[in-house]
């Protein structure tokens, strides 16, 4: 109960600053923006023979995909925060308070988590005048499994920054995992498109079975397997992370 | 109100076979009495802030004991926190934030309700006069208002102990001084107050007590006066860096020192930085044999001043250093 309160405080404060900075966060859409407008509509032309024959086709593959590398990409990058509010001594006065250490992390990650849901509805909002077409209760099944995602990549970031406590390693150490990563969940291409070989070490590659799901939910296909089984891989691996950058972060303290 | 006996903190440093130990604190014994300002007094590096951070449940100690308020530290960190109030040698608030909002954060993270949240922070921009800019973006702050509010936040919720790890590093003396004034006035309000500081002004001025630390180890220990009534007698400094002396002045310090240190009306010579510090029995007594001692080698200072000893030179017989370099 008192983690649920606490994660709520912080979880609440955050928003609150990010609310106060609107220019960030408009500045934080406008990637996948730009994507949306000026990628999209390549996938029209190279998805033709896979049933891509409309703009709304292209938007249809290319959106759940878009949701996938902003959720990864998002988080990744939630470590910076947490390394500032360590060096700006943040998170010491905090500790010194009976507040839920998990709490800190949690509300600080939930942050990231709804960021990126209000940028995957602008995301979808931009979409619909090109053709996206997509069922209510399935987009919001595709936000649900973001939020999971995010959850998971917040998390691997907090880890990776809690271990190495500097934002030059914590940056290039992300983007040496989050490229392959992104590459090989087929975010810009699906994977369909592959080689074999790259189609055999996607499968390895749990975001590639996220964003196989989020495809599957906006073509409306929400009883496919793949659908839960990527939600399933999600959770479990964004519960592992969290419990182990939770144990990181209250090492040294009880 | 604090009790430590034997407290110490070693870290690690570096990985693997490379890795060495680094001792920061090496055993401190010390005790503070309820309604009492205590404070650390030492160079950078001495592990003040170490101690102040293992008191304030910030890391763990790697032997040793403390009770804060009757709890014990190790056992019950958690109680030890409702206990006490702490405030960072960094600011610790947000810069987009304002003083309201942290303030109101910092409250409810100590468990209270929203609206006794809100009704202490009223309280606390009041009592430390942040009025003026208590909805302000934190970042618009200057150095003493942003420690003003610090401070506000360590005692939101109205602590017993409190432990402030160097309260006026950076002000400027208008700020510094008020600063002063507030921890007088939180001793007033009933709080015991453990401060660590490298000033020596702050030590003497604000502290009842003091403790000398230097390299992890407590060197002296007593109040500002009694310290410096162990340095019996007066301190006569002679400056041989004083510009108005031709050159070659600087160069007779050794030869200085090495005269006086040998004179039988001079308890200890030690050179600090271009001037000589000499402990004497009686400044006015002494001045003339070491004008005599001086001239006769044809030694020529640049300025001579007598005073009463200070802190620094407190430090300075206990550690063989200046706090002042």
């Amino acid at each position: 109960m008192k983690l649920v309160r606490d994660t709520w405080l912080i979880f609440q404060q955050e928003v609150g600053l990010m609310v106060r900075n609107p220019v960030m966060v408009a500045f934080s859409l406008a990637q996948p923006i730009t994507y949306l407008i000026l990628f999209a509509p390549f996938l029209k032309v190279v998805m033709v023979d896979r049933g891509a024959s409309s703009y709304a086709d292209a938007y249809r593959i290319y959106v759940p995909g878009l949701f996938v590398a902003m959720g990864l990409f998002g988080g990744l990058f939630a470590g910076y925060g947490l390394l500032s509010a360590l060096r700006a001594g943040i998170i010491d006065r905090c500790r010194v308070t009976p507040v839920s250490r998990t709490g800190l992390l949690l509300g600080r990650a939930l942050m990231h988590v709804c960021l990126n849901v209000v940028q995957a509805v602008v995301v979808t909002l931009v979409a619909l005048p090109f053709g996206l077409r997509v069922h209510l209760a399935n987009l919001l099944v595709s936000y649900a499994l973001l939020s999971v995602m995010v959850l998971l990549s917040t998390s691997i970031s907090y880890d990776i920054a809690l271990l190495v406590r500097n934002e030059n390693s914590l940056g290039v150490l992300v983007n040496t995992v989050g490229q392959p990563v992104s590459l090989l969940a087929g975010v810009l291409i699906p994977l369909v498109l592959a080689p074999m070989w790259i189609q055999r070490v996607a499968v390895w590659n749990p975001f590639a079975w996220a964003t196989d799901g989020m495809r599957a939910l906006f073509a409306g296909q929400i009883t496919q397997t793949v659908v839960w089984q990527g939600a399933l891989i999600m959770s479990g691996l964004a519960a592992a992370s969290l419990f182990w950058s939770s144990h990181l972060f209250n090492r040294d303290v009880s | 109100m604090i009790e430590a006996t034997g407290l110490r903190k070693s870290f690690r440093v570096g990985r693997g076979r490379g890795a060495t130990t680094v001792d920061a604190v090496r055993g401190v014994d010390f005790a503070v009495r309820r309604g009492e300002i205590v404070g650390f007094l030492g160079p950078n590096g001495a592990g003040k802030s170490t101690t102040l951070r293992m008191l304030a449940t910030l890391i763990r100690p790697s032997g040793g004991a403390a009770t804060i308020a009757g709890v014990d530290l190790l056992r019950s960190p958690a109680q030890v926190r409702r206990r006490i109030g702490f405030v960072a040698q960094a600011s610790g608030t947000y810069d987009d934030s304002t003083a309201r909002r942290d303030l109101v954060l910092q409250a409810r993270m100590h468990g209270l309700s929203k609206s006794v949240a809100q009704e202490l922070a009223v309280g606390a921009i009041r009592a430390f006069q942040l009025d003026e800019f208590a909805d302000r973006k934190i970042k618009t702050y200057s150095g003493g208002q942003r420690r003003r509010l610090d401070v506000a936040l360590g005692v939101i919720h109205s602590p017993r102990v409190m432990f402030l790890d160097e309260p006026t590093a950076g002000l400027d003396p208008p700020s510094r001084v008020r600063m002063w004034q507030e921890v007088r006035r939180l001793r007033e309000e009933g709080m015991t107050i453990f401060l660590t500081t490298h000033y020596l002004d702050e030590a003497d001025s604000l502290c009842d007590r003091i403790s000398i630390i230097d390299a992890g180890r407590i060197v002296a220990e007593g109040t500002p006066s009694d310290l410096k009534r162990e340095i019996s007698g007066d301190v006569v400094a002679i400056d041989f860096a004083a510009t108005d002396v031709a050159d070659g002045a600087a160069g007779d310090l050794p030869a200085a020192t090495k005269l006086l240190a040998e004179a039988p009306y001079v308890h200890a010579a030690e050179p600090v930085d271009g001037t000589l510090r000499l402990y004497v029995d009686s400044a006015a007594t002494a001045i003339p044999q070491i004008m005599r001692a001086l001239y006769d080698r044809g030694i020529e200072p640049g300025a001579i001043e007598a005073r009463r000893p200070s802190l620094d030179d407190v430090f300075l017989a206990k550690t063989g250093r200046s706090l002042a370099e």
